[in-house]
């Protein structure tokens, strides 16, 4: 092996830079590791930060918003932040506290259409279909309306006043003569504005905007409700159950009301058990009876 | 190195101070201007441009988005993004590639101006051991950005990314970041020298693999004057680009710096005594029909 002394620098040479370039892997592998968990854990929001109307949900508004603030500066009330490093909203991205300073619903959402990237969607031109979070009666406990006291202060500044919050009157059991006025948001038409969060006399609102995922239930993918699809199809969607029937020989029915077993005489094959044999059992050839006889025993 | 502590001693001693720091000071004004100008609309309500560099509106009208932000968008699989994104990261690639691409670097990022005084400092501490880098690391960062943003299917590095987050703390406010600023000054002044912007920061490996078409170059043609003090090379950000250009004329390589890496900063003109180098064309038509005929001449003796 004359060879290797003159192919040793070469293949010191390139141990080096393999070595080299397995610590340099090996880094940043670790630096893009830490920036992808960090990235899970900064993702999952506070809940008391919501979104600007029109924010896509909360995966694809991380994957396109580019925290450059236009939003933030066309916002005329100023509601709306950039989230600070270790705040717990991603880095730089904007939203609002509906508790401060909720959303004052801008009839031309100027927020929306300086968005440079449609992280905030610009197919949304009507504020009313914003569903920037939804407003939940957290606290039926305390919420003033529960206990029997004139409030309605949520229902009154609600924006999409009558459809968004509605009154439920039901009897005060308390005082046994008066009416409650049970505020109930309704989801169809909630903004999540959050005004009534702002309005709620509460030293802590017990009326909170959620983000959707949050405030919301969701029925299982195979729900159909049959009514509702009774309904589209104009008709029940269901084939009606089957009549029973008892496969007997010809010439015999079974009557389900009480009289058991009957052989229609004119047809009736020949009955080859006789009476004596039926006569041995302890049992009726009527199971009603059977059945009937149980219970008098029980009694 | 010692004798280096008085950096461009000789080019102010021929040039006069300002010549010896025109460049720097140009590139000074364009960083602090172009923050300023950031800042006249929530200071003084006067809206020329509004945003950040991740994406702005230039007279709320012109959209710019920076292309690094873009490509992350991309790489996460997001793919139902407004045509604003596009023209505005469109324009800002175009100005680019127009001026050099690491242009961005040295003249509009503002985290340049903490890692130049980093630099400063570690200097005045005399302090020369660090971390050594691959000279490739910054690509194996935007790799691994673009693999996270890929990975997570969100933006991800944006989450701790210095530059989005001095820029838009500047100008949004900032708390916490700071610290990260900071950290980012102790690293280049006590961990590695030039530590954050020429070893590991993939938005200048992004903007160095725009540059590297850019036609606006720094040329050494009068690298014959070079005296051999070596101060361009402790001042160069990059200094790996600059030997083989400025002693290359007797292996026939063309006297401009055509490494993408290079930030156009100027730092090496001025510093330089001797004037050797200059901002030019990356194609300077009497210059390199000079070099060829001269290259020519020289290879047609040799035969």
């Amino acid at each position: 092996m004359s060879d290797s002394a003159s192919k040793k620098p070469a293949s010191k040479g390139r141990r080096r830079f393999l070595i080299d370039s397995a610590r340099t892997a090996c880094g940043i592998g670790l630096l893009g590791l830490g920036i992808g968990i960090y990235s899970k854990s900064a993702s999952s929001m506070a809940p008391m930060a919501i979104r600007p109307p029109g924010a896509l949900d909360e995966a694809d508004f991380l994957a396109s918003c580019t925290r450059c603030g236009l939003c933030v500066r066309d916002c005329p009330y100023n509601i709306l932040k950039l989230a600070d490093v270790g705040e717990d909203v991603p880095t730089g991205t904007p939203y609002f506290m509906a508790r401060t300073d909720p959303c004052e619903m801008c009839e031309d959402i100027p927020c929306i259409p300086v968005c440079p990237t449609g992280a905030l969607d610009h197919k949304l031109t009507d504020i009313n279909e914003a569903r920037m979070g939804l407003a939940v009666v957290v606290d039926q406990e305390i919420c003033i309306a529960f206990l029997g006291l004139r409030c309605e202060v949520c229902f009154n500044v609600c924006p999409v006043r009558g459809d968004a919050i509605t009154l439920d009157y039901r009897h005060n059991e308390r005082s046994g003569k008066h009416a409650l006025f049970i505020p109930i948001v309704h989801s169809d038409a909630c903004t999540g504005c959050g005004l009534c969060e702002r309005a709620c006399i509460l030293d802590e609102a017990a009326i909170k905007i959620f983000p959707m995922h949050l405030a919301k239930g969701e029925l299982g993918k195979h729900y159909r409700l049959g009514w509702e699809k009774k309904d589209e199809a104009g008709g029940s969607l269901v084939t009606p159950d089957q009549e029973h029937r008892y496969n007997l020989p010809e010439g015999m029915r079974y009557d389900h009301t009480g009289e058991g077993l009957i052989f229609d005489q004119a047809n009736a094959p020949a009955m080859t058990t006789p009476d004596a044999t039926i006569e041995e059992t302890p049992f009726s050839s009527n199971p009603l009876e059977t059945l009937k006889k149980g219970i008098q025993e029980a009694d | 190195m010692a004798r280096y502590t008085v950096l461009g001693a000789e080019a102010i001693r021929k040039k006069g101070w300002w010549l010896a720091h025109k460049w720097l000071i140009l590139r000074r004004l364009s960083q602090i201007g172009i923050l300023l100008l950031f800042m006249l609309g929530p200071w003084a309500g006067i809206w020329i441009i509004k945003g950040n560099l991740s994406s702005s509106l230039l007279f709320d009208v012109v959209p710019m988005t920076d292309p690094f932000v873009f490509l992350q968008m991309l790489a996460t699989g997001f793919d139902r993004f407004a045509i604003e994104a596009v023209i505005g990261a469109s324009i800002i690639v175009v100005f680019y590639v127009l001026i050099g691409g690491r242009l961005f670097c040295s003249w509009v990022c503002p985290v340049n101006l903490v890692t130049d005084a980093s630099f400063w400092l570690r200097r005045k501490l005399d302090i020369r051991t660090g971390a050594n880098f691959l000279r490739n690391t910054k690509y194996w960062m935007l790799g691994m950005v673009l693999l996270v943003s890929a990975v997570s299917g969100v933006m991800a590095y944006e989450l701790i990314n210095p530059v989005s987050i001095l820029h838009r703390g500047i100008i949004f406010g900032m708390g916490f970041g700071w610290f990260l600023i900071a950290a980012i000054f102790l690293f280049d002044v006590f961990v590695a020298k030039r530590g954050w912007c020429t070893n590991l920061c993939p938005m200048g490996a992004f903007y160095g693999l725009l540059g590297k078409v850019s036609p606006i170059r720094v040329r050494a043609d009068a690298r014959s004057k070079c005296n051999d003090c070596a101060e361009c090379f402790v001042v160069c950000p990059e200094p790996q680009i600059i030997p083989a250009i400025l002693k290359g004329e007797k292996r026939g390589i063309p006297p401009v710096i055509l490494s993408g890496e290079c930030t156009n900063c100027g730092r090496c003109i001025d510093i330089c005594g001797e004037d050797v180098f200059h901002f030019g064309l990356r194609f300077d038509r009497s210059r390199t029909a000079n070099f060829n005929e001269e290259n020519n001449a020289a290879l047609l003796k040799q035969q």
